[in-house]
């Protein structure tokens, strides 16, 4: 539990295999080009807890949420999910992972409905037009379901993009500044999904400039400096609330 | 096995539906192969004595300079919005990524050889319906080797900064077997000479194919991520 650099126990492979924490990461860094954006995290999220990751622009938030989603490699260290190595076992990650970026990674020239049936056919299943419907309407899209993506606001394309993870809940949910471009009901809906996560004993990691918006759901922050955890604190929603970063 | 055919069929249909739906990518590309024969016939002459000995060299360079063009825009659409990362998200094996990618290329390029050979023997005067059978067969199996390197290149470029540039640098000196293997095998039909060594570039071409479309394959997953 203890996540300084440095600090953190570190339990041998069989122990992990048996309790796996929901991300464990050992020595994490990462490179572009010259510039070290994550200079050797440990962090430890256990299953069950919704943990905020906090710092200024250019700290290496994103950087540390895409290793964890195993879309980027780790120059040096490592990182598992639920005790699978993202870089040698990304098919086991994979499935229990969910990401919502800064980009929602969606097609403008389909429509949300077909954003959503692409996201089940992707995901091996066969379209299933109720459960498209019924998720577009807990984001409040229902009545943008035939209409093409480009049109869409950088909200609506947010929401668009929870949508798409309502789909298939992950046990890991990743989220990047998700309260950027949401209006208060989109804030309700985010923060109504990360608790769920954690109540079926996932576990939720997300970035924020804004700890007010996370509060009332929070259970721990971390907060980074240069590609550094530097600062660790335990949380209690309520308590935080009016807080920022 | 099914939930991989699902995976690459919802990629070929989501492809093909986004050009179906703005059919910039195919105009611009049947634009460009049909001002690629014009200047070759400018340059050349369309003299059917002129012509018929490099008619099949005319081809494939048409098709390789119009078809790299789709390549570039195939991973375009998935770097717009962020969508090559959540692509790599998906469950499941990430070939199946690659093999809908290419699928869904090797429609767009065999669309556009449809409306662009037709143009080709119009403007030099070939006897393209006297061959159409082994023509299309030897246009098939050039176009499954073009669109397999296209295909995997055009996924390593997009990883790069100037990745219009850099496709054809990385791809065209990897086509030279597969080049000439196309322009031998099509200009020995055009001429007539069905049975003869145009039969060994046909069987060329197809081994060609087959090791590079493994190969591809199985280096996908490291060059696709970041």
């Amino acid at each position: 539990m203890v996540t300084e650099n440095g600090m953190t126990p570190r339990p041998s492979l069989r122990i992990e295999r048996a309790t796996p924490a929901a991300v464990a990461a050992e020595g994490l860094a990462r490179r572009f080009g010259r510039r070290w954006v994550l200079r050797g995290i440990d962090l430890t999220v256990e299953a069950g807890q919704i943990v905020a990751l906090t710092g200024r622009n250019g700290s290496g938030k994103t950087t540390l949420l895409r290793l964890v989603a195993s879309v980027l490699r780790p120059t040096r260290g490592t990182v598992s999910v639920f005790g699978f190595d993202t870089r040698r076992e990304g098919a086991e990650v994979r499935p229990l992972v969910g990401l919502l970026g800064h980009s929602a990674g969606l097609y403008d020239d389909l429509t949300a409905g077909e954003n959503l049936v692409f996201a089940q056919r992707m995901a091996g299943r066969r379209a299933d037009g109720a459960l498209i419907s019924a998720v577009l309407d807990r984001v409040g899209l229902a009545p943008f379901e035939f209409e093409r993506v480009r049109g869409f606001s950088a909200g609506m394309r947010r929401r668009l993009g929870l949508a798409r993870l309502l789909l298939r809940p992950p046990r890991l949910l990743l989220l990047d500044e998700p309260y950027a471009s949401f209006d208060e009901d989109g804030i309700d809906v985010v923060n109504a999904f990360a608790t769920e996560i954690r109540a079926q004993g996932g576990a939720v990691l997300l970035s924020t400039h804004d700890l007010s918006r996370a509060a009332l759901v929070l259970d721990r922050r971390l907060h980074i400096v240069d590609g550094q955890i530097v600062e660790s604190s335990e949380l209690r929603g309520p308590t935080l609330a009016g807080g920022r970063a | 096995m099914n939930a991989e055919l699902t995976r690459i069929g919802a990629i070929v249909w989501k492809d093909l539906t986004a050009e179906r739906r703005t059919k910039a990518n195919f105009n611009a590309v049947v634009f460009l192969a049909g001002l690629i024969l014009l200047l070759f016939g400018f340059a050349i002459g369309t003299e059917q004595a002129s012509m018929q000995p490099i008619a099949g060299g005319v081809i494939w360079l048409t098709v390789l300079f119009s078809g790299t063009l789709s390549f570039n825009r195939s991973y375009e659409q998935e770097l717009e919005n962020g969508a090559l990362e959540m692509l790599l998200l998906y469950p499941g094996d990430r070939r199946s990524l690659f093999v809908g990618k290419l699928l869904a290329n090797l429609l767009f390029v065999l669309l556009v050889e449809v409306v662009m050979l037709p143009t080709a023997a119009l403007l030099y005067n070939l006897p393209i319906w006297t061959f159409l059978a082994p023509l299309s067969v030897v246009l098939l199996l050039g176009t499954i080797g073009f669109v397999t390197l296209g295909t995997f290149y055009a996924a390593m470029a997009s990883r790069l900064r100037a990745r219009e540039v850099m496709l054809p640098l990385l791809l065209f000196p990897m086509l030279v077997p597969l080049l000439v293997g196309a322009v031998q095998a099509t200009g020995g039909i055009l001429n007539g000479d069905i049975m003869g060594s145009t039969w060994w570039w046909v069987r060329f071409l197809f081994v060609f194919d087959v090791i590079f479309f493994v190969a591809a394959l199985f280096a996908f997953e490291y060059v696709i991520e970041d």
